[in-house]
């Protein structure tokens, strides 16, 4: 189920403070969060973000189609390092 | 057989399941509209007169997102979500299901027909992986 409209989006205080700050200061330092779950506000594009996915810090540079978004889904948590052995040898075998 | 907005035929049936044959129109649009036209929903599709198709045609046109448009829509939204990079666009990009489910299985809707993978494959390759332990 949707988010109440009423509530409004949700963005972690933190962060909301950080970018608030950003935007004052004219900066464009990137930003280093934890919060996944915070949406992306209009605020937000321009700014660059240095996600965690759980291990590192991925690089998210908001444009304005990813308000919305939440910051998590720009930076995956799991590799996929193919099935069996597919190493030269059996790719050459093919 | 008659014609609603260009290449769409409905059969034989009632206007209510006749008009279900349009892409981006279901069984909510399709009583709506009857209703709001006056047409009797249970009439023949071959029985509407020209003006009633024509009535038909007008309003699926002007009030709702139905056939091309409603494709282009998908499409562009679809578009989207790849070149913004977001989780979705990416499942979209792999061809995996989209809203979490399990991949273990099934999936198969979306991954297509099933392709083996790592197993010793074909009669030489097997006798040849047989050798090789012994």
């Amino acid at each position: 189920m949707a988010r109440s409209i009423k509530k409004g989006p949700y963005v972690e205080d933190h962060l909301m403070k950080k970018v608030d700050a950003m935007n004052e200061s004219g900066g464009k330092r990137p930003i280093k969060t934890w919060s996944r779950r915070s949406m992306i506000l209009p605020e937000f594009v321009g700014h660059t973000f240095l996600v965690h996915n759980g291990k590192v810090f991925t690089n998210v540079f908001v444009t304005e189609n990813m308000v919305g978004h939440r910051l998590g889904e720009f930076a995956p948590t799991r590799t996929f390092r193919r099935h069996g052995s597919a190493t030269d040898k059996t790719v050459a075998l093919k | 057989m008659p014609r609603v907005i260009g290449v769409d035929i409905p059969g034989k049936k009632r206007v209510e399941y006749a008009l279900q044959y349009i892409y981006g129109v279901g069984p909510t649009v399709a009583r709506e509209v009857l209703e709001r036209l006056n047409i009797d929903p249970g009439k023949k599709a071959d029985d509407l007169s020209g003006e009633e198709i024509a009535g038909l045609a007008k309003m699926l046109q002007e009030e709702y997102v139905v056939e091309g448009d409603l494709r282009r829509e998908t499409t562009a939204n679809i578009r989207r979500l790849v070149a913004v990079n977001c989780y979705r666009g990416i499942r979209h990009r792999k061809g995996l299901p989209v809203r979490g489910q399990r991949t273990s299985t099934n999936a198969r809707t979306r991954k297509g027909p099933r392709k083996t993978v790592g197993a010793v494959r074909g009669k030489e390759a097997r006798s040849a992986a047989k050798s090789a332990a012994k």
